[in-house]
């Protein structure tokens, strides 16, 4: 299948490896992969402040590098629900409805339209699963406690799929991270604090792996982590999976 | 308490420096939270959200007829309704009452309106002695606290405090505080006003206009102690608590204590549809900004709120900051879209008092979009101006930067070798203060790790693009 690789402006500046991992693991599962997405950002970070007009200028940007593709892939729940969800809105013309219709993350292209690759590899860790709040409620890619729902969708099923891998239950398997874009910088302390909480909710579990979807989701528990020598070793699902299907 | 000119970031980060309690008040919440899954883990729970925002959003659209209705069959059942504007009309209304009757002792039971309008003090300040009857909202209003909670005002007192307040003002004695000693307590002291008191104040969970009846939900019975006891009973009551029929009623009640408390249903529910004989009762229907928020068509549905507290209990930023930290009567998620329809600029912060987690939609359970007019509010702030400090500059800048592919690399290249340099930096001697002194750093958390190489420098390099 040909698809276009979308690499959101953090991951291509912050967290690269994110964007390295996906493209290897859609090479090796056949697909034919464009670089050609030179859109640096979706318009998220100012759309979720409110900054609607400072928003359209990247949203337009992004819009126009999608309209070559059928089928675009993103590192980043985060990103593909702004995409599908604001795009439209934010975007005059058709473009915007273009690129909310073709953009995937990346489980959730693997689960759809990649129609679920029988994955085999190992990775002997106990591993405690993040789901990034937009994927989960925004893009209902995982299930959701409030609802009901066990923890389920695809990323959920790609890690059962792996030998050896534990995944541990958590107490409050769907709690938002704490990050929230500009809420990060906004509210320093409660964001550091409920970031806080979910890392002693994995620790407890003893993980020794965190997993997320969402790179933005990771960074933030990451710096969180190293600064309080928490031994957790966060990973992208493509970084993941990628190391367990080599 | 929340006081002028604080919004919710330096109110949450003095409320999380007793780190201590912060994580006491979090697993307090996440406890009912907890209760809140079980109770409404039921095969038709969707279909009773469902059928809760429909109630509301039918009941919304025909208001007035409803209301009409209602006052029209409860007048035939020799209730008198009063309508009032806003707060200062409805608290006339009341003091009015209250004279006519010659009222000097109230006994109030839980009512957020009468909050939102100030009554007690009002009442106060013309020498009416009003108590209030609910024992969180006794807890609070003895220590001059407003609610923190809109279903459980005293959730951040801990035991021992509430058994010091009611050592000094109930004679309890010194260093008791188990619950069901200091329960015993208030029971006493509680049933003392409400069996004297001259007039019977109460909120209303329901208006049912088919039968021009009010419906009062309570877990301790002081509302109906005191609207059976005293002889003037008064509901205050928010206009938006119509529904059409008993049928609706009967979804609500489902839906309420189970995303409240998690209860199957309130230990009291009572119906009042008319006086005792030789009684009075009295509805004082109040606007108060409601038909304003109905005439908005993006924030509409806000109205349908049951004020059950679920988004309360489940939202990660209310229960690390406390309900003063909003500023508001109505706290937490609920609140940040309810107070900047009141006044936004005062209310500023609140919208972006969230991470817009959604756990709050998908709570609620009567399916109000709550992310989605958070997201709402933030737009109208950045076009009415009224963006948090240094906001709207940073993202203009932003905006402008992120739509350039090539400024955006060149700019990117610059923030991570200033990254390395400020990481390497960190472990100079003296930097500890550096690193208190940085709002990012100071909270707890490190610099982010900054690559070499972007992606796209790697993908050039590696000639997988020009």
């Amino acid at each position: 299948m040909r698809v276009a690789l979308a690499v959101p402006c953090y991951v291509d500046q912050l967290r690269p490896s994110a964007a390295q991992a996906t493209l290897v693991l859609l090479e090796r599962l056949g697909c034919d992969v464009n670089l050609a997405f030179d859109a640096p950002c979706c318009g998220q970070p100012m759309s979720n402040a409110g900054a609607v007009a400072a928003a359209r200028g990247a949203a337009t940007t992004w819009a126009t590098s999608a309209r070559p593709f059928d089928v675009v892939v993103m590192p980043s729940g985060s990103c593909t629900h702004h995409v599908r969800h604001h795009l439209p809105s934010l975007v005059s013309g058709d473009a915007g409805t273009h690129a909310a219709r073709v953009t995937y993350e990346l489980c959730e292209f693997l689960a759809g339209p990649l129609g679920m690759p029988q994955l085999t590899g190992r990775f002997a860790h106990r591993v405690a699963m993040h789901l990034g709040c937009h994927a989960q409620r925004g893009l209902r890619l995982g299930g959701s406690s409030e609802l009901h729902q066990p923890p389920s969708g695809p990323m959920h099923t790609l890690l059962g799929a792996l030998d050896g891998l534990t995944l541990v239950p958590l107490d409050r398997p769907d709690e938002c991270c704490g990050f929230g874009g500009s809420f990060a910088i906004g509210e320093p302390e409660l964001s550091v604090a409920m970031g806080r909480d979910r890392l002693t909710d994995y620790t407890t579990h003893q993980a020794e792996v965190l997993v997320s979807s969402d790179p933005s989701c990771l960074l933030h528990l990451e710096v969180i982590a190293s600064r309080s020598a928490v031994p957790l070793r966060t990973m992208h699902i493509a970084e993941l999976l990628e190391e367990a299907t080599r | 308490m929340h006081r002028q000119g604080v919004g919710h970031p330096e109110a949450a980060a003095a409320f999380l420096r007793d780190d201590e309690r912060a994580a006491w008040h979090d697993d307090a919440l996440w406890f009912v939270r907890q209760r809140r899954d079980r109770a409404t883990d039921l095969p038709e729970w969707e279909a009773l959200r469902e059928a809760g925002s429909a109630l509301k959003a039918h009941a919304m659209s025909r208001l007035a007829e409803l209301l009409v209705e209602f006052e029209r069959r409860a007048t035939a059942s020799g209730v008198c309704v009063h309508w009032a504007r806003d707060a200062a009309e409805h608290n006339a209304v009341v003091r009015g009452i209250l004279r006519d009757a010659k009222v000097k002792r109230v006994a109030k039971s839980k009512s957020m309106l009468t909050e939102e309008c100030g009554l007690n003090s009002f009442l106060e300040a013309d020498g009416i002695e009003v108590v209030d009857t609910d024992l969180g909202e006794r807890i609070v209003q003895l220590a001059h606290q407003p609610p923190s909670h809109i279903v459980l005002p005293a959730i951040h007192w801990k035991k021992e405090e509430i058994g010091a307040l009611f050592h000094r003002e109930m004679g309890t004695p010194a260093g008791e505080s188990s619950p069901d000693a200091l329960a015993a307590a208030a029971r006493v002291h509680l049933r003392d006003a409400l069996l004297n008191a001259d007039a019977a104040i109460t909120g209303a969970n329901a208006l049912v206009a088919e039968t021009g009846g009010v419906v009062v939900c309570t877990n301790e019975g002081n509302a109906d102690l005191g609207m059976h006891s005293a002889p003037v009973h008064i509901v205050c009551v928010g206009i938006e608590k119509i529904i059409a029929t008993l049928d609706d009623l009967g979804v609500l009640l489902r839906i309420l204590a189970r995303s409240a408390t998690g209860q199957p249903i309130t230990a009291y529910t009572t119906h009042v549809s008319a006086p005792r004989p030789g009684a009075a009762m009295h509805v004082v229907l109040v606007d108060n900004g409601r038909t304003a928020r109905l005439a908005d068509a993006d924030m509409r549905s806000a109205l349908h709120c049951i004020r059950c507290g679920a988004c309360l209990n489940t939202c990660p930023i209310y229960r690390r900051s406390g309900g003063y930290s909003y500023g508001h009567v109505i706290p937490g998620p609920i609140g940040a879209i309810l107070a900047p329809a009141v006044d936004l600029g005062a209310h500023r912060s609140l919208p972006f008092a969230s991470t817009l987690c959604g756990s709050c939609g998908d709570v609620c359970p009567v399916k109000i979009d709550i992310p989605g007019q958070l997201l709402t509010w933030r737009e109208r702030s950045a076009t009415a101006g009224a963006l948090p400090g240094g906001y709207a500059t940073i993202f203009r800048q932003l905006g402008r930067l992120l739509s350039r592919p090539v400024s955006f690399a060149r700019a990117g290249w610059v923030a991570r070798s200033a990254l390395r340099t400020l990481r390497t930096l960190r472990f100079i001697p003296g930097t500890r203060v550096a690193r208190r002194w940085n709002p990012w750093t100071r909270p707890g958390r490190d610099l982010p790790l900054a690559p070499r190489e972007s992606f796209r420098e790697w993908a050039r390099r590696a000639g997988r693009i020009p």
